[in-house]
Protein backbone atom coordinates (compact mmCIF):
# COMPACT_ATOMS: atom_id res chain seq x y z
CA UNK A 1 0.00 0.00 0.00
CA UNK A 2 2.85 2.12 0.52
CA UNK A 3 3.94 3.69 -2.78
CA UNK A 4 7.50 4.93 -3.18
CA UNK A 5 8.37 8.77 -4.38
CA UNK A 6 11.41 10.17 -5.60
CA UNK A 7 11.36 14.12 -4.88
CA UNK A 8 13.77 15.91 -6.79
CA UNK A 9 15.20 19.18 -5.72
CA UNK A 10 14.90 22.01 -8.48
CA UNK A 11 16.27 25.71 -9.32
CA UNK A 12 12.94 27.32 -10.39
CA UNK A 13 14.59 28.18 -13.89
CA UNK A 14 13.57 27.74 -17.35
CA UNK A 15 15.63 24.34 -18.89
CA UNK A 16 15.75 22.51 -15.05
CA UNK A 17 12.40 20.53 -15.47
CA UNK A 18 13.18 18.90 -18.83
CA UNK A 19 16.54 18.27 -17.95
CA UNK A 20 15.09 15.65 -15.50
CA UNK A 21 12.71 14.26 -18.05
CA UNK A 22 15.64 14.27 -20.35
CA UNK A 23 17.70 12.10 -18.01
CA UNK A 24 15.12 9.76 -17.31
CA UNK A 25 13.72 9.38 -21.13
CA UNK A 26 17.66 8.92 -22.01
CA UNK A 27 17.46 6.11 -19.91
CA UNK A 28 14.16 4.28 -20.98
CA UNK A 29 12.03 5.29 -17.64
CA UNK A 30 8.89 5.96 -17.88
CA UNK A 31 7.01 8.47 -15.59
CA UNK A 32 3.80 7.13 -13.90
CA UNK A 33 3.17 10.42 -12.45
CA UNK A 34 4.27 13.33 -11.35
CA UNK A 35 4.06 16.62 -9.53
CA UNK A 36 5.47 19.84 -9.43
CA UNK A 37 5.51 22.11 -5.97
CA UNK A 38 7.16 25.24 -7.02
CA UNK A 39 8.10 28.52 -5.08
CA UNK A 40 9.66 31.81 -7.01
CA UNK A 41 13.44 30.32 -6.78
CA UNK A 42 13.08 26.94 -6.62
CA UNK A 43 10.59 23.81 -6.55
CA UNK A 44 10.42 20.28 -5.86
CA UNK A 45 9.48 17.41 -8.22
CA UNK A 46 7.32 14.79 -6.87
CA UNK A 47 7.68 11.15 -8.92
CA UNK A 48 6.35 8.12 -8.86
CA UNK A 49 8.30 5.89 -10.97
CA UNK A 50 7.99 2.00 -11.06
CA UNK A 51 11.51 1.41 -11.80
CA UNK A 52 12.34 3.92 -8.71
CA UNK A 53 16.16 2.80 -7.77
CA UNK A 54 17.17 3.18 -11.00
CA UNK A 55 15.28 6.51 -12.08
CA UNK A 56 17.25 7.47 -8.18
CA UNK A 57 20.68 6.43 -9.64
CA UNK A 58 20.46 7.98 -13.25
CA UNK A 59 19.49 11.18 -11.71
CA UNK A 60 21.66 11.15 -9.01
CA UNK A 61 24.43 10.55 -11.65
CA UNK A 62 23.09 13.53 -13.63
CA UNK A 63 23.49 15.73 -10.68
CA UNK A 64 20.45 15.79 -8.75
CA UNK A 65 19.48 15.88 -5.35
CA UNK A 66 16.76 12.69 -4.77
CA UNK A 67 14.80 12.11 -1.87
CA UNK A 68 12.56 9.13 -1.24
CA UNK A 69 9.41 9.55 0.11
CA UNK A 70 6.48 6.78 0.73
CA UNK A 71 2.75 7.66 -0.32
CA UNK A 72 -0.62 6.27 -0.54
CA UNK A 73 -2.62 6.02 -3.40
CA UNK A 74 -6.11 5.59 -3.53
CA UNK A 75 -9.35 4.57 -5.17
CA UNK A 76 -11.49 7.66 -5.41
CA UNK A 77 -14.92 7.09 -7.20
CA UNK A 78 -15.27 9.76 -10.09
CA UNK A 79 -18.58 11.37 -9.08
CA UNK A 80 -19.49 13.82 -7.15
CA UNK A 81 -18.57 14.15 -3.89
CA UNK A 82 -16.09 10.84 -4.52
CA UNK A 83 -12.83 12.85 -3.14
CA UNK A 84 -15.17 14.54 -0.07
CA UNK A 85 -15.63 11.26 1.04
CA UNK A 86 -12.29 10.16 1.58
CA UNK A 87 -11.26 13.31 2.88
CA UNK A 88 -14.20 13.25 5.56
CA UNK A 89 -12.80 9.72 6.84
CA UNK A 90 -9.17 11.46 7.36
CA UNK A 91 -10.44 14.28 9.04
CA UNK A 92 -12.66 12.58 11.40
CA UNK A 93 -9.62 9.88 11.84
CA UNK A 94 -7.48 13.06 12.88
CA UNK A 95 -5.34 12.17 9.90
CA UNK A 96 -3.19 15.25 8.30
CA UNK A 97 -2.39 15.49 4.58
CA UNK A 98 0.92 16.90 3.74
CA UNK A 99 -0.38 17.20 0.12
CA UNK A 100 -2.16 15.08 -2.84
CA UNK A 101 -1.92 14.86 -6.84
CA UNK A 102 -4.64 13.42 -8.70
CA UNK A 103 -4.35 11.77 -12.28
CA UNK A 104 -6.47 10.71 -14.72
CA UNK A 105 -5.10 8.04 -16.57
CA UNK A 106 -7.44 5.30 -15.69
CA UNK A 107 -8.58 1.65 -16.69
CA UNK A 108 -11.22 1.81 -14.21
CA UNK A 109 -14.31 3.94 -13.40
CA UNK A 110 -12.93 5.18 -10.46
CA UNK A 111 -9.96 8.11 -10.14
CA UNK A 112 -6.42 7.91 -8.45
CA UNK A 113 -4.51 10.40 -6.12
CA UNK A 114 -1.64 10.17 -4.59
CA UNK A 115 -1.61 11.13 -0.89
CA UNK A 116 1.13 12.04 1.20
CA UNK A 117 0.47 11.50 4.98
CA UNK A 118 1.69 12.98 8.45
CA UNK A 119 1.56 9.63 9.47
CA UNK A 120 1.24 7.03 6.80
CA UNK A 121 0.40 3.44 9.04
CA UNK A 122 -1.87 5.43 11.35
CA UNK A 123 -3.90 6.63 8.11
CA UNK A 124 -3.89 3.20 6.21
CA UNK A 125 -5.15 1.81 9.37
CA UNK A 126 -7.98 4.69 9.57
CA UNK A 127 -8.83 4.40 5.69
CA UNK A 128 -9.02 0.63 5.92
CA UNK A 129 -10.99 0.56 8.55
CA UNK A 130 -13.18 3.20 6.72
CA UNK A 131 -13.09 0.99 3.64
CA UNK A 132 -11.43 2.71 1.70
CA UNK A 133 -9.90 1.43 -1.43
CA UNK A 134 -6.17 1.81 -1.01
CA UNK A 135 -4.23 0.51 -3.82
CA UNK A 136 -1.26 -1.70 -3.77
CA UNK A 137 1.51 -1.34 -5.05
CA UNK A 138 1.18 -4.24 -7.64
CA UNK A 139 -2.25 -2.88 -8.32
CA UNK A 140 -1.25 0.62 -8.67
CA UNK A 141 1.31 0.09 -11.69
CA UNK A 142 -1.42 -2.65 -13.41
CA UNK A 143 -4.15 0.15 -13.05
CA UNK A 144 -1.43 2.69 -14.87
CA UNK A 145 -0.18 1.02 -17.17
CA UNK A 146 -1.70 -2.56 -17.73
CA UNK A 147 1.42 -4.55 -17.13
CA UNK A 148 1.57 -6.97 -13.34
CA UNK A 149 4.73 -8.38 -13.93
CA UNK A 150 7.63 -6.72 -11.13
CA UNK A 151 5.73 -4.63 -9.10
CA UNK A 152 7.70 -1.60 -7.06
CA UNK A 153 9.93 -3.29 -4.85
CA UNK A 154 9.72 -2.39 -1.59
CA UNK A 155 11.85 -2.68 1.19
CA UNK B 1 51.39 80.43 4.42
CA UNK B 2 51.64 79.66 8.50
CA UNK B 3 48.78 82.08 9.33
CA UNK B 4 46.21 79.97 7.57
CA UNK B 5 47.07 76.62 8.67
CA UNK B 6 44.30 75.43 11.32
CA UNK B 7 46.53 74.83 14.70
CA UNK B 8 45.52 71.67 14.87
CA UNK B 9 47.11 70.47 11.38
CA UNK B 10 50.55 71.94 12.51
CA UNK B 11 51.96 68.39 12.76
CA UNK B 12 50.95 67.90 8.75
CA UNK B 13 54.05 70.33 8.06
CA UNK B 14 56.41 69.51 10.67
CA UNK B 15 60.15 68.94 10.07
CA UNK B 16 61.16 65.74 9.19
CA UNK B 17 64.09 65.31 11.82
CA UNK B 18 61.33 66.79 14.11
CA UNK B 19 59.13 64.20 13.45
CA UNK B 20 60.73 61.36 13.85
CA UNK B 21 62.31 62.04 17.11
CA UNK B 22 58.36 62.68 18.33
CA UNK B 23 57.83 59.21 16.53
CA UNK B 24 60.22 57.35 18.40
CA UNK B 25 59.70 59.06 21.71
CA UNK B 26 55.43 57.80 21.64
CA UNK B 27 56.69 54.55 20.11
CA UNK B 28 59.35 53.77 23.40
CA UNK B 29 55.91 54.94 25.41
CA UNK B 30 53.59 52.96 23.53
CA UNK B 31 55.97 49.70 23.44
CA UNK B 32 56.30 50.00 27.26
CA UNK B 33 52.60 50.84 28.11
CA UNK B 34 51.84 47.65 26.14
CA UNK B 35 54.55 45.82 28.22
CA UNK B 36 53.14 46.43 31.11
CA UNK B 37 49.46 46.56 30.80
CA UNK B 38 48.46 43.51 27.54
CA UNK B 39 49.34 40.08 28.72
CA UNK B 40 49.75 38.92 24.92
CA UNK B 41 52.26 41.44 24.00
CA UNK B 42 54.44 41.10 27.02
CA UNK B 43 54.59 37.52 26.60
CA UNK B 44 55.83 37.56 22.86
CA UNK B 45 58.21 40.26 23.90
CA UNK B 46 59.75 37.94 26.42
CA UNK B 47 59.81 35.13 23.78
CA UNK B 48 61.60 37.08 21.85
CA UNK B 49 63.95 37.97 24.85
CA UNK B 50 62.98 41.73 23.91
CA UNK B 51 62.15 44.66 26.92
CA UNK B 52 60.84 48.00 25.81
CA UNK B 53 64.31 49.36 26.49
CA UNK B 54 65.26 47.60 23.26
CA UNK B 55 63.72 49.96 21.41
CA UNK B 56 66.07 52.73 20.29
CA UNK B 57 65.55 53.63 16.66
CA UNK B 58 62.47 53.85 14.65
CA UNK B 59 63.92 50.94 12.86
CA UNK B 60 64.21 48.65 15.95
CA UNK B 61 60.18 48.77 15.09
CA UNK B 62 60.90 45.66 12.99
CA UNK B 63 61.84 43.87 16.05
CA UNK B 64 58.80 43.35 17.47
CA UNK B 65 55.70 40.70 17.45
CA UNK B 66 53.16 41.47 14.85
CA UNK B 67 49.52 41.81 15.68
CA UNK B 68 47.09 39.40 13.76
CA UNK B 69 43.64 40.39 13.53
CA UNK B 70 43.24 36.73 14.82
CA UNK B 71 45.25 37.61 17.88
CA UNK B 72 41.81 40.46 18.06
CA UNK B 73 39.60 37.22 17.84
CA UNK B 74 41.61 35.12 20.35
CA UNK B 75 41.36 37.88 23.39
CA UNK B 76 37.58 38.83 22.90
CA UNK B 77 36.24 41.30 23.59
CA UNK B 78 38.74 43.19 25.99
CA UNK B 79 42.17 41.27 26.14
CA UNK B 80 44.52 43.41 24.29
CA UNK B 81 42.96 46.96 26.11
CA UNK B 82 45.83 48.74 27.94
CA UNK B 83 44.05 50.63 30.21
CA UNK B 84 41.20 49.47 33.05
CA UNK B 85 37.61 49.64 32.31
CA UNK B 86 36.88 52.95 33.79
CA UNK B 87 39.53 54.90 31.75
CA UNK B 88 37.28 53.89 28.53
CA UNK B 89 34.52 55.92 26.88
CA UNK B 90 33.30 54.77 23.87
CA UNK B 91 33.42 51.45 22.51
CA UNK B 92 32.82 50.05 18.72
CA UNK B 93 33.07 47.10 16.90
CA UNK B 94 33.70 45.66 13.70
CA UNK B 95 33.17 42.52 11.04
CA UNK B 96 35.72 39.67 12.80
CA UNK B 97 36.74 37.13 10.78
CA UNK B 98 33.72 34.48 12.25
CA UNK B 99 30.90 34.70 14.46
CA UNK B 100 32.09 37.42 16.79
CA UNK B 101 33.07 40.82 15.93
CA UNK B 102 36.45 42.63 17.48
CA UNK B 103 35.98 45.06 20.10
CA UNK B 104 37.82 48.44 20.23
CA UNK B 105 37.85 51.13 22.66
CA UNK B 106 38.55 54.69 23.16
CA UNK B 107 39.67 57.25 26.37
CA UNK B 108 38.46 60.70 26.51
CA UNK B 109 42.34 61.50 25.06
CA UNK B 110 42.15 58.48 22.43
CA UNK B 111 38.74 60.28 20.71
CA UNK B 112 40.63 63.69 21.13
CA UNK B 113 43.32 62.25 18.90
CA UNK B 114 40.66 60.78 16.87
CA UNK B 115 38.46 63.64 15.93
CA UNK B 116 42.06 66.11 15.73
CA UNK B 117 42.92 63.36 12.50
CA UNK B 118 39.41 63.50 10.94
CA UNK B 119 39.58 67.56 11.53
CA UNK B 120 42.70 66.84 10.04
CA UNK B 121 41.54 64.83 6.90
CA UNK B 122 38.55 67.03 6.57
CA UNK B 123 41.08 70.60 6.44
CA UNK B 124 43.26 68.44 3.94
CA UNK B 125 39.96 67.45 2.03
CA UNK B 126 39.18 71.52 1.80
CA UNK B 127 36.78 71.23 3.82
CA UNK B 128 36.56 74.44 6.01
CA UNK B 129 34.13 76.20 9.66
CA UNK B 130 30.99 76.73 7.94
CA UNK B 131 30.74 73.58 5.83
CA UNK B 132 27.61 71.84 6.04
CA UNK B 133 28.68 67.83 5.87
CA UNK B 134 26.20 65.41 5.51
CA UNK B 135 27.30 62.28 6.81
CA UNK B 136 25.97 59.26 5.14
CA UNK B 137 28.49 56.80 7.00
CA UNK B 138 26.29 54.71 9.25
CA UNK B 139 25.96 55.59 13.27
CA UNK B 140 26.41 52.93 15.49
CA UNK B 141 28.87 50.21 16.12
CA UNK B 142 30.94 50.60 12.93
CA UNK B 143 33.14 53.59 13.42
CA UNK B 144 33.09 56.01 10.24
CA UNK B 145 29.65 57.52 11.30
CA UNK B 146 31.07 58.93 14.87
CA UNK B 147 34.40 59.37 13.63
CA UNK B 148 33.45 61.48 10.84
CA UNK B 149 30.84 63.07 13.14
CA UNK B 150 33.82 64.37 15.65
CA UNK B 151 36.11 65.67 13.53
CA UNK B 152 33.43 67.63 11.37
CA UNK B 153 32.00 69.22 14.70
CA UNK B 154 35.67 70.07 16.38
CA UNK B 155 36.12 71.66 12.46
CA UNK B 156 33.19 73.45 12.95
CA UNK B 157 31.45 72.30 9.98
CA UNK B 158 27.55 71.84 10.39
CA UNK B 159 27.35 68.34 10.61
CA UNK B 160 24.00 66.20 9.27
CA UNK B 161 23.91 63.03 11.55
CA UNK B 162 21.84 61.23 8.31
CA UNK B 163 23.39 58.33 8.79
CA UNK B 164 23.32 55.70 5.58
CA UNK B 165 20.16 54.79 3.66
CA UNK B 166 17.01 56.19 2.80
CA UNK B 167 17.78 57.44 -0.57
CA UNK B 168 15.14 59.39 -1.10
CA UNK B 169 15.93 61.54 1.99
CA UNK B 170 19.41 61.89 1.61
CA UNK B 171 18.62 63.68 -1.55
CA UNK B 172 16.04 65.82 -0.20
CA UNK B 173 18.34 67.16 2.45
CA UNK B 174 21.58 67.17 0.49
CA UNK B 175 19.22 70.10 -1.88
CA UNK B 176 17.04 71.45 1.17
CA UNK B 177 19.86 71.87 3.74
CA UNK B 178 22.52 73.30 1.38
CA UNK B 179 25.25 70.53 1.57
CA UNK B 180 28.49 71.79 0.92
CA UNK B 181 30.07 68.63 1.55
CA UNK B 182 29.25 64.62 2.03
CA UNK B 183 30.95 61.36 3.71
CA UNK B 184 30.08 57.83 3.07
CA UNK B 185 31.19 54.66 0.90
CA UNK B 186 31.80 55.80 -2.44
CA UNK B 187 29.72 53.23 -4.10
CA UNK B 188 26.91 54.92 -2.49
CA UNK B 189 27.56 58.07 -3.69
CA UNK B 190 27.34 56.43 -7.36
CA UNK B 191 24.13 55.14 -6.37
CA UNK B 192 23.05 59.01 -5.18
CA UNK B 193 24.52 60.28 -8.26
CA UNK B 194 22.10 57.99 -10.23
CA UNK B 195 19.13 58.88 -8.33
CA UNK B 196 19.78 62.38 -8.21
CA UNK B 197 19.74 62.24 -12.19
CA UNK B 198 16.72 60.48 -11.98
CA UNK B 199 14.81 62.65 -10.37
CA UNK B 200 15.83 65.64 -12.48
CA UNK B 201 17.31 67.48 -10.32
CA UNK B 202 21.13 68.79 -12.11
CA UNK B 203 24.23 68.80 -9.51
CA UNK B 204 24.81 72.64 -11.21
CA UNK B 205 22.00 73.38 -8.70
CA UNK B 206 23.04 71.78 -5.55
CA UNK B 207 26.05 73.70 -3.18
CA UNK B 208 28.05 69.73 -2.95
CA UNK B 209 31.60 70.64 -3.86
CA UNK B 210 33.36 67.90 -2.07
CA UNK B 211 33.30 64.33 -1.21
CA UNK B 212 35.17 62.21 1.52
CA UNK B 213 34.73 58.73 0.50
CA UNK B 214 35.74 55.66 2.32
CA UNK B 215 35.49 52.23 3.98
CA UNK B 216 36.30 50.50 0.80
CA UNK B 217 38.48 50.46 -1.44
CA UNK B 218 37.55 52.42 -4.70
CA UNK B 219 39.53 53.16 -8.16
CA UNK B 220 40.60 56.06 -10.08
CA UNK B 221 38.17 54.94 -12.77
CA UNK B 222 35.07 55.44 -9.67
CA UNK B 223 36.79 58.79 -8.55
CA UNK B 224 36.77 59.60 -12.29
CA UNK B 225 33.13 59.13 -13.12
CA UNK B 226 32.38 60.82 -9.67
CA UNK B 227 33.67 64.15 -10.14
CA UNK B 228 33.00 64.22 -13.89
CA UNK B 229 28.94 63.16 -13.09
CA UNK B 230 28.32 65.23 -10.18
CA UNK B 231 30.68 68.33 -10.55
CA UNK B 232 32.40 67.39 -7.35
CA UNK B 233 35.98 66.67 -6.04
CA UNK B 234 36.50 63.28 -4.32
CA UNK B 235 38.93 62.25 -1.77
CA UNK B 236 39.66 58.89 -0.80
CA UNK B 237 39.79 59.05 2.87
CA UNK B 238 41.51 55.56 5.00
CA UNK B 239 41.42 54.07 7.74
CA UNK B 240 40.53 50.93 10.47
CA UNK B 241 38.27 50.06 13.36
CA UNK B 242 41.89 47.90 14.59
CA UNK B 243 43.51 51.29 14.33
CA UNK B 244 40.97 54.08 14.88
CA UNK B 245 38.22 54.07 12.40
CA UNK B 246 38.71 56.97 9.43
CA UNK B 247 41.31 59.78 10.04
CA UNK B 248 44.60 56.93 9.38
CA UNK B 249 45.01 59.11 6.44
CA UNK B 250 43.62 60.40 3.70
CA UNK B 251 44.16 62.67 -0.19
CA UNK B 252 45.22 65.84 -0.07
CA UNK B 253 43.98 68.04 -2.73
CA UNK B 254 46.65 66.49 -5.21
CA UNK B 255 44.74 63.61 -4.86
CA UNK B 256 47.99 61.88 -5.28
CA UNK B 257 48.44 59.19 -2.54
CA UNK B 258 47.03 58.91 1.03
CA UNK B 259 49.12 61.35 3.72
CA UNK B 260 49.33 58.89 6.91
CA UNK B 261 49.43 61.27 10.02
CA UNK B 262 52.48 59.95 11.16
CA UNK B 263 52.41 61.77 14.61
CA UNK B 264 49.95 59.03 15.73
CA UNK B 265 50.38 55.95 12.66
CA UNK B 266 53.74 54.46 12.50
CA UNK B 267 53.69 52.39 8.78
CA UNK B 268 55.53 50.42 7.45
CA UNK B 269 55.08 47.94 4.45
CA UNK B 270 56.31 43.75 4.57
CA UNK B 271 56.38 41.27 2.20
CA UNK B 272 53.13 39.25 3.40
CA UNK B 273 54.94 35.55 2.41
CA UNK B 274 57.90 36.90 4.65
CA UNK B 275 57.20 38.96 6.70
CA UNK B 276 60.54 41.42 5.44
CA UNK B 277 60.40 45.04 5.91
CA UNK B 278 59.93 46.56 2.25
CA UNK B 279 62.14 49.66 1.19
CA UNK B 280 59.71 52.72 0.53
CA UNK B 281 58.25 52.30 -3.18
CA UNK B 282 58.19 48.75 -3.17
CA UNK B 283 54.23 47.37 -2.64
CA UNK B 284 53.52 44.83 -0.18
CA UNK B 285 51.37 44.94 3.17
CA UNK B 286 50.58 48.10 5.03
CA UNK B 287 51.62 47.38 8.62
CA UNK B 288 50.36 50.09 11.35
CA UNK B 289 51.66 51.00 14.49
CA UNK B 290 49.64 53.18 16.99
CA UNK B 291 51.90 55.77 18.38
CA UNK B 292 49.51 57.53 21.07
CA UNK B 293 46.30 55.20 21.79
CA UNK B 294 45.50 55.14 25.05
CA UNK B 295 42.66 52.21 25.90
CA UNK B 296 43.66 49.94 22.28
CA UNK B 297 47.02 50.50 20.85
CA UNK B 298 48.16 48.75 18.26
CA UNK B 299 51.52 47.59 17.93
CA UNK B 300 52.82 46.04 14.25
CA UNK B 301 48.99 46.06 13.42
CA UNK B 302 48.94 43.49 9.63
CA UNK B 303 46.14 45.18 8.08
CA UNK B 304 46.07 42.65 5.19
CA UNK B 305 45.83 45.84 2.70
CA UNK B 306 48.20 45.95 -0.69
CA UNK B 307 50.08 49.52 -1.33
CA UNK B 308 53.15 50.90 -1.24
CA UNK B 309 54.96 54.29 0.24
CA UNK B 310 55.23 57.03 -2.28
CA UNK B 311 59.19 58.22 -1.85
CA UNK B 312 58.70 62.14 -2.86
CA UNK B 313 57.66 64.97 -1.10
CA UNK B 314 53.80 65.78 -1.95
CA UNK B 315 53.50 69.16 -3.72
CA UNK B 316 51.36 69.84 -1.27
CA UNK B 317 53.67 71.06 1.52
CA UNK B 318 52.66 68.32 4.02
CA UNK B 319 55.54 66.29 5.01
CA UNK B 320 53.87 63.43 6.04
CA UNK B 321 54.44 60.23 4.17
CA UNK B 322 51.89 59.07 1.47
CA UNK B 323 50.89 55.78 0.61
CA UNK B 324 49.32 54.75 -2.67
CA UNK B 325 45.26 54.09 -2.72
CA UNK B 326 44.88 50.26 -1.39
CA UNK B 327 44.83 48.35 -4.51
CA UNK B 328 43.87 44.66 -3.10
CA UNK B 329 44.49 42.73 0.10
CA UNK B 330 46.75 39.95 1.07
CA UNK B 331 43.80 38.10 2.28
CA UNK B 332 40.14 37.10 1.38
CA UNK B 333 38.41 39.68 2.93
CA UNK B 334 35.48 41.76 1.06
CA UNK B 335 34.03 45.06 2.21
CA UNK B 336 30.44 45.04 1.27
CA UNK B 337 28.83 48.84 1.41
CA UNK B 338 31.55 49.67 3.44
CA UNK B 339 31.50 46.42 5.64
CA UNK B 340 34.07 44.17 5.88
CA UNK B 341 33.14 40.75 5.38
CA UNK B 342 34.91 37.28 5.49
CA UNK B 343 34.16 34.07 3.72
CA UNK B 344 34.93 32.44 6.74
CA UNK B 345 31.68 34.21 8.70
CA UNK B 346 29.69 33.11 5.94
CA UNK B 347 31.03 30.02 7.07
CA UNK B 348 30.33 29.91 10.24
CA UNK B 349 26.67 31.58 9.80
CA UNK B 350 26.16 28.06 7.70
CA UNK B 351 27.49 25.46 10.21
CA UNK B 352 25.23 27.17 12.78
CA UNK B 353 22.35 26.15 10.64
CA UNK B 354 23.61 22.85 8.99
CA UNK B 355 25.96 20.01 10.56
CA UNK B 356 28.09 19.73 7.34
CA UNK B 357 29.16 22.74 5.69
CA UNK B 358 27.73 22.93 2.66
CA UNK B 359 29.34 23.86 -0.93
CA UNK B 360 28.22 27.29 -0.59
CA UNK B 361 29.47 30.51 -3.23
CA UNK B 362 29.31 34.32 -2.71
CA UNK B 363 28.55 36.20 -5.23
CA UNK B 364 28.89 39.98 -5.73
CA UNK B 365 28.21 42.31 -8.05
CA UNK B 366 27.03 45.97 -8.33
CA UNK B 367 23.69 47.23 -9.34
CA UNK B 368 23.15 50.98 -9.48
CA UNK B 369 26.41 51.55 -8.12
CA UNK B 370 25.21 49.45 -5.01
CA UNK B 371 27.23 46.42 -3.87
CA UNK B 372 24.79 43.30 -4.10
CA UNK B 373 25.87 39.93 -2.11
CA UNK B 374 24.37 36.60 -2.64
CA UNK B 375 25.15 33.43 -1.23
CA UNK B 376 24.49 29.92 -3.07
CA UNK B 377 24.28 26.73 -1.12
CA UNK B 378 24.07 23.67 -2.92
CA UNK B 379 21.15 21.30 -1.43
CA UNK B 380 22.09 17.88 -0.93
CA UNK B 381 19.86 15.15 0.32
CA UNK B 382 20.47 14.91 2.94
CA UNK B 383 19.41 18.85 3.43
CA UNK B 384 15.84 18.26 2.64
CA UNK B 385 12.84 16.27 2.29
CA UNK B 386 10.35 16.37 0.40
CA UNK B 387 8.31 19.46 2.17
CA UNK B 388 8.52 22.63 0.37
CA UNK B 389 8.22 24.08 3.65
CA UNK B 390 11.83 22.67 4.85
CA UNK B 391 13.07 24.05 2.42
CA UNK B 392 11.99 27.80 2.85
CA UNK B 393 12.74 27.52 6.45
CA UNK B 394 15.91 26.26 5.74
CA UNK B 395 16.51 29.02 3.51
CA UNK B 396 15.40 31.26 5.68
CA UNK B 397 17.58 30.25 8.67
CA UNK B 398 20.61 30.27 6.73
CA UNK B 399 20.25 33.96 5.64
CA UNK B 400 19.15 35.10 9.23
CA UNK B 401 22.13 33.63 10.75
CA UNK B 402 24.66 35.26 7.86
CA UNK B 403 22.87 38.44 8.69
CA UNK B 404 23.30 37.91 12.69
CA UNK B 405 27.13 37.09 11.90
CA UNK B 406 28.02 39.87 9.30
CA UNK B 407 25.36 42.69 9.45
CA UNK B 408 24.24 42.73 6.02
CA UNK B 409 20.76 41.38 4.76
CA UNK B 410 21.72 38.67 2.14
CA UNK B 411 20.02 36.54 -0.02
CA UNK B 412 20.54 33.17 -0.51
CA UNK B 413 19.89 30.89 -3.29
CA UNK B 414 19.37 27.40 -2.74
CA UNK B 415 20.92 25.25 -5.85
CA UNK B 416 21.34 21.79 -7.01
CA UNK B 417 24.06 19.96 -6.67
CA UNK B 418 27.47 20.47 -8.75
CA UNK B 419 26.25 23.78 -10.19
CA UNK B 420 29.05 25.79 -8.07
CA UNK B 421 32.38 25.16 -9.96
CA UNK B 422 34.98 23.25 -8.45
CA UNK B 423 38.23 24.02 -9.56
CA UNK B 424 41.34 20.78 -8.63
CA UNK B 425 38.43 19.49 -6.35
CA UNK B 426 38.36 22.82 -3.94
CA UNK B 427 35.52 25.45 -4.73
CA UNK B 428 35.94 29.50 -5.45
CA UNK B 429 34.33 30.92 -2.79
CA UNK B 430 33.77 34.32 -3.70
CA UNK B 431 33.02 35.43 -7.24
CA UNK B 432 33.36 39.29 -7.40
CA UNK B 433 31.66 40.78 -10.76
CA UNK B 434 31.65 44.19 -9.11
CA UNK B 435 33.86 45.97 -11.52
CA UNK B 436 31.98 44.30 -14.44
CA UNK B 437 28.61 45.95 -13.36
CA UNK B 438 30.88 49.35 -12.68
CA UNK B 439 28.73 51.94 -14.10
CA UNK B 440 31.84 54.19 -15.60
CA UNK B 441 30.70 55.96 -18.56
Amino acid sequence: MKIRQLSVFLENRPGHLSHVCRVLAEAGINIVTMTLADTREFGILRLIIREWQRAKEVLETAGFAVNLTDVMAIEVADEPGGLEKILKVAEDGGLSIEYMYAFACKPTKNALIVIRFDDLDHASAVLAAAGIGIVSAAEFYTDISGDNDDPQQMD
Amino acid sequence: MEYDIHPDCMPDYLDPGELRALQLARLQATVQRCFDNVDLFRQRMNERGLTPGDIRTLDDVSKLPFTQKTDLRDTYPYGLFAVPMKEVVRLHASSGTTGKPIVVGYTKDDLDVWSSVVLRSFIAAGLHAGDVLQNAYGYGLFTGGLGAHGGAERLGAAVIPISGGNTDRQIMVMKDFGVTAICCTPSYFIHLIEKVNASGISFKDLDLKIGVFGAEPWTDAMRDYIQRESGIRAFDIYGLSEIIGPGVGIECSEQSGIHIFEDHFLVEIVDPRTDEVLPAGEEGELVITTLTKQAFPMIRYRTHDITSIVPERCACGRTLCRINRIRSRSDDMMVIRGINVFPSQIESALLSVEEKLPHYQILLTRKSGLDQIEVQVEVTEEMFGDRIRELETMQKNLAYAIEHTIGLRVPVRLVEPHTIARSEGKAKRIIDKRSEGEEIR
